[in-house]
């Protein structure tokens, strides 16, 4: 301390603080590269994690693709070893019911709570729903499917991919309501007024002209809710529990059990056969994919249309 | 700098027989809006204090003063804009062909829709196109029918001086027209849902000098149809647009008078100091 105030007496000259002189000039814009390096090195080090499990996935599982991999179902491990046809389509499908059914509960339940915590935060129902909202978000992803069974499955009395959807929409629903909110918050004031003095009810001037202006942000959230909960395996354990083969008509998907994809992953990897082993990465890529497509398709769809001075 | 300053060189203020005229005329219109010892509480502060003021029907009213004088504050309580703000407390009385605006049980809703607000950014809906800006008011509370619509979508863009400009691209964004084209556009959105009364809230205070001589010919325009009330920073302004103006000075309205009365013979010293620009 004493060390830097002596700098500071000491560049204190007559011509003041501000004086710039060679030496100093190039001492800011040395450490301004010291900064910018590290700055490249965390940031390339994150990208080479992402890079490597990618790449070691894909170099996995890539020669398990075929297209029998997409049509066919899984069968016993026989038809694997024997080179019979065997798959994952009923895997590919089971997690497509799955992970949409949890969008379609998450997303309107989460922007109606997004919309609360961030328009209402007069409502009495604002603070315990933060604290809910935020114990959810915080909460193991096991025991949301232990809820789900408990709320679905024992009842039901059968496994069932309606079972999985919900834990996954307790996933998804913490995630979607926190980004709704942060993205309502950052449209500015001043729209809201210009809505209410035109005389329109609160609600409407939510939902047709802030939400309008945020929807860029909650289609990221809702994406990054949805990525995170495709990835999940621990809550469809004993919700969706899994299948080996294609349920009887599209029905059975939400009434009995279904494989989904990051389940499948866990069952084929701890499994004692190679071909499994193969075929566990490339339901990884097939993982990836899925996610990754749905960004960028969702994005090309949402692209803000207008250009706005926001 | 207020960029609005260098338009004074352009409208010069009213002779003084215009001014008599105008003032005469303005005289015996009705009083529409009143407002009895209003006070407005932020928290324990105060924002304005007691203010009793009448505004005729279509005559425009100027309310100057220094920042922070209370005259913005005012100007929201005119249509309960304050009721969304946490911890603001509005006492008195504001009414409105003598009916109280803030009587229990009145929806600051049918309020608003009476009395309109420009603020002092332009605040098209970013997402809406032009149309959609100008009909938001009506096609949000039902009303579909694309005829009408339409008309009211004509006649408030030709009230806002904007329709010969943005006819031929009623559906292109709101957001994509200049400043001043954006705050006429609020302006026509005000009247689409025929607001009688127009609270201006420093309207050319973002604008430059072009846009704001346009504005101020709009007013005089909409004296025809409405009921105007104009906060702003520009004396010359007051001057070249008003008929009444209100000096509000630390909460308190210190003078009010017809606007050429107040500009050439304030009968209060601080309204002389301030017009005469020795301070605010």
């Amino acid at each position: 301390m004493a060390s830097a105030t002596a700098d500071v007496e000491r560049r204190r000259g007559p011509s003041g603080y501000a004086e710039v002189t060679p030496r100093n000039l190039a001492r800011r814009y040395a450490r301004d590269r010291v900064v910018l390096f590290f700055l490249v090195l965390a940031t390339a080090s994150v990208l080479l994690a992402l890079l490597t499990i990618v790449g070691y996935v894909f170099v996995n599982g890539v020669s398990a693709l075929s297209l029998d991999f997409f049509t066919q179902d899984l069968g016993s491990p026989s038809r694997a070893i024997q080179g019979r046809p065997t798959g994952l389509g009923h895997t590919i499908v089971g997690t497509l019911v799955v992970d949409g059914l949890g969008l379609l509960l998450a997303v309107p339940v989460g922007v109606a709570a997004g919309i609360l915590l961030s328009e209402y935060p007069d409502h009495p129902l604002n603070p315990p729903l933060r604290i809910l909202n935020d114990t959810l978000n915080g909460m193991p992803a096991i025991l949301k499917g232990l809820l789900a069974w408990a709320i679905i499955v024992k009842p039901m009395g059968t496994f069932s991919g309606l079972s999985g959807g919900v834990a996954l929409a307790f996933v998804m629903l913490p995630i979607v309501a926190r980004a709704t909110e942060g993205v309502l918050r950052i449209i500015p004031w001043s729209i809201r007024e210009a809505g209410l003095a035109l005389g329109l009810p609160r609600w409407r001037v939510v939902l047709n002209t802030v939400l309008p202006a945020a929807r860029v942000g909650v289609v990221t959230g809702v994406l990054i809710a949805f990525a995170r909960a495709a990835g999940e395996a621990a809550p469809l354990l004993f919700t969706s529990f899994g299948n080996n083969f294609y349920s009887s008509g599209l029905l059975r998907y939400l009434t009995g059990p279904v494989d989904t994809l990051p389940a499948r992953l866990y069952s084929l990897a701890i499994s004692p056969y190679k071909e499994w082993h193969a075929m566990g990465w490339a339901a990884g890529i097939v993982l990836l994919f899925i996610v990754i497509f749905s960004y960028v398709f969702t994005r090309l769809v949402t692209r803000q249309r207008h250009a706005t001075d926001l | 700098m207020d960029p609005a300053a260098d338009a004074r060189h352009v409208t010069p203020p009213p002779t003084a027989d215009q001014g008599a005229e105008r003032a005469a005329q303005a005289a015996e219109a009705p009083v529409r809006l009143v407002t009895e010892g209003l006070t407005v509480h932020y928290g324990s502060n105060v924002g304005v204090r007691d203010v009793s003021l009448q505004f005729r029907d279509k005559t425009v009213t100027a309310l100057i003063g220094p920042s922070g004088c209370g005259k913005t504050t005012f100007l929201r309580a005119l249509n309960r804009m304050h009721d969304l703000t946490r911890g603001v407390k509005v006492s008195g009385k504001a009414t409105l062909d003598g009916h109280d605006i803030y009587a229990p049980g009145v929806d600051p809703v049918t309020v608003r829709r009476r009395i309109g607000m420009v603020f002092q950014k332009p605040t098209p809906f970013p997402t809406m196109s032009i149309y959609d800006n100008v009909v938001a008011g009506l096609k949000l509370v039902g009303i579909r029918n694309r005829a009408i619509l339409d008309e009211v979508a004509e006649r408030s863009l030709r009230q806002a001086a904007l329709w010969d400009e943005v006819k031929d691209r009623l559906k292109a964004p709101a957001a994509g027209i200049s400043g001043g084209q954006q705050q006429r556009l609020s302006i026509a959105r005000a009247l689409a849902v025929e607001a009688e009364v127009l609270l201006m809230d420093e309207p050319t205070s973002s604008l430059d000098p072009q846009s704001t001589l346009r504005i101020e010919e709009l007013i005089h325009e909409l004296k025809q149809y409405v009921t105007i009330i104009i906060v702003t920073h520009n004396m010359q302004q007051a001057a070249r647009v008003s008929d009444y103006t209100a000096f509000f000075y630390e909460g308190d309205v210190i003078e009010t008078a017809d606007t050429d009365t107040m500009f050439t013979n304030p009968k209060e010293r601080r309204t002389n100091e301030y017009i005469t620009g020795r301070f605010g």
